[in-house]
């Protein structure tokens, strides 16, 4: 009995510091995302007295359908994309000679590990009106020396894939390492080519590290601000926006939470078909920083 | 023996020069006369001059590294309890504890920096750099605890029966044998938090007050003044100690690991 009693006590010692942690600082600032949502603004950018209903309302706003399905296109396309290009790179990097596998390994990481703020601007001295592609392009003659390349949509698609897109190549690369190549062999001599054998042996091979990869790409996506804002111009605005131009701009707190509520029940859905995918496989997908 | 696809290794080199294209334009640009950096003007160290002339960035500097090392010791100790706990014990509570540890790791950024503002703002507490500290501890607790968990699911728990059996008590065992075996984990967990402290601006953004500007949300005011050659000029130097810093960590690595 008594060392059941230790037992109890050492398991609380241990777990109590993180565990009120994050309930004081995650899971209750979470919640009060929802509160909020039910509560009035006030003039001086706080939070008013009282509950009510407004503040949800104005989630009908006539722009928002846009912004939300903008929102819903660019960071599917970017996952997409992503893992398109993320899967025959991490074939790549598992196959090839290990002083070249160790480079390109390097050469992904250095980029995974800058400041993400440096890795957007950088896109903005390409685009520049007086930079260099726009010179070039202006030169053979593709574009107009008046074509935009800066501030449209295009433009935030290209820079979200830029920057996601080693969060899709290092688990889909863990996950190609430990595949057994020579499964690809034995299907070639069982007479499969080499496109079906790599689509039907390979890729779900790495299918645990695809779950992982889909997700490092699409969450941060969903909720991305920082390159629309940035890159993007008018017409190209994303739910984080309208998040941060209620929180800084506007100065409108209760409107800001019942958007960041809509975004947090939005990415529950990928969550939990996600979760559902991985059911039985016991093992919950990775974050990408924690692969490498 | 069929002759391998060329195209996977194609498509790599081709995303190399994709991810380095921007990144090569703007070191070249750091040191480029012009300032919108369309034609080569002629070499200059001018911008690095200025940028070592302005206060704010030395400012925020600080306050960077006060906060990141902060969070860093903190979330450390938390995050290293928190695995030591989540290896140990089994049962209902564990489960939650877990959910609350990996949940923070697949909510985008600007939710947690836009709920922790809500919660600051609803008790009350004034914006600085305690509540942008308060906000870096909550993220990296999660990402050492997964750090360090990894480590202890590699490590065979039986030493530790060995070492009760042979007359050490708990105090001992955790000191003289566990801490050091998860070391690494923990070591790696420190760097990564630090790492992401520095890094953040997302969610600093939204929890920072007056005076508690970082460096990362320096960068971004800078960004939209437009001060490009300034802004070229901070991050090469960032971009460097990125690279020298992971080159280090590889080599360190490549010692331990013997190959």
């Amino acid at each position: 009995m008594n060392s059941n009693k230790r037992r109890l006590w050492g398991e609380w010692l241990l777990t109590a510091p993180s565990f009120i942690w994050l309930t004081l600082f995650f899971l209750l600032p979470t919640l009060i995302i929802f509160a909020i949502s039910f509560k009035p603004s006030d003039p001086l950018g706080g939070v008013g007295p009282g509950w009510t209903l407004r503040t949800l309302l104005s989630l009908r706003n006539p722009n928002y359908p846009e912004i939300i399905w903008r929102t819903a296109v660019l960071s599917i396309t970017t996952t997409v994309v992503c893992i398109a290009l993320a899967i025959p790179i991490a074939y790549y990097i598992a196959r090839c000679k290990a002083w070249k596998r160790d480079l390109v390994l390097f050469l992904t990481i250095i980029p995974f590990w800058t400041s993400f703020l440096i890795r957007i601007f950088a896109w903005k001295g390409v685009l520049h009106p007086d930079g260099l592609l726009k010179q070039a392009l202006v030169f053979c003659n593709l574009i107009s020396p008046d074509t935009l390349l800066l501030y449209r949509p295009g433009t935030v698609l290209l820079v979200m894939i830029y920057t996601e897109l080693p969060f899709a190549i290092l688990p889909l690369y863990a996950a190609a390492e430990k595949f057994d190549f020579s499964l690809i062999e034995a299907a070639m001599d069982l007479g499969a080519g080499r496109l079906r054998a790599f689509c039907s042996v390979f890729i779900p091979g790495i299918s645990s590290g695809l779950l992982s990869a889909c997700l490092m790409v699409l969450i941060p996506s969903i909720g991305s601000y920082v390159v629309p804002d940035v890159v993007g111009g008018i017409g190209s605005e994303m739910i984080g926006n309208v998040i941060a131009q209620k929180t800084f701009v506007d100065r409108n707190l209760p409107a800001a939470s019942a958007m960041a509520a809509l975004m947090t029940l939005s990415m529950l859905i990928p969550l939990l078909f996600f979760l559902r995918g991985n059911k039985g496989k016991n093992q919950e997908p990775k974050p990408a920083r924690e692969v490498v | 023996m069929l002759k391998k696809s060329r195209i996977p290794g194609i498509l790599t080199w081709l995303t190399l020069l994709f991810f380095y294209f921007p990144i090569v334009l703007l070191v070249i640009n750091s040191f480029n006369v012009t300032r919108t950096g369309g034609s080569w003007g002629g070499f200059t160290l001018r911008w690095y001059r200025d940028l070592f002339g302005a206060r704010e960035i030395w400012n925020a500097l600080r306050n960077t590294l006060v906060v990141a090392f902060t969070a860093t010791g903190a979330s450390t100790i938390i995050g290293t309890t928190a695995a030591i706990a989540l290896h140990r014990y089994k049962g209902r509570l564990q489960n939650a504890h877990y959910g609350l540890i990996y949940t923070p790791l697949v909510v985008p950024e600007i939710l947690l920096g836009i709920s922790l503002l809500l919660f600051f703002v609803a008790l009350k507490i004034e914006l600085g750099l305690a509540t942008v500290t308060i906000a870096h501890i909550t993220f990296c607790t999660s990402y050492v605890t997964m750090a360090v968990l990894s480590r202890l699911q590699d490590f065979d728990l039986t030493i530790l029966e060995a070492a009760r059996d042979l007359g050490a008590n708990t105090w001992t065992t955790t000191w003289k044998v566990l801490i050091p075996v998860i070391s690494p984990g923990i070591i790696a967990g420190a760097l990564l938090a630090f790492t992401l402290s520095l890094d953040d601006f997302v969610i600093s953004f939204f929890v920072a007050g007056p005076g508690s500007t970082t460096l990362p949300i320096h960068i971004y005011s800078m960004i939209r003044r437009g001060s490009m050659p300034l802004i070229n000029a901070l991050s090469t130097i960032l971009l460097a100690i990125t690279f020298l810093a992971i080159l280090a960590y590889q080599m360190i690595n490549k010692k331990r690991t013997g190959q």
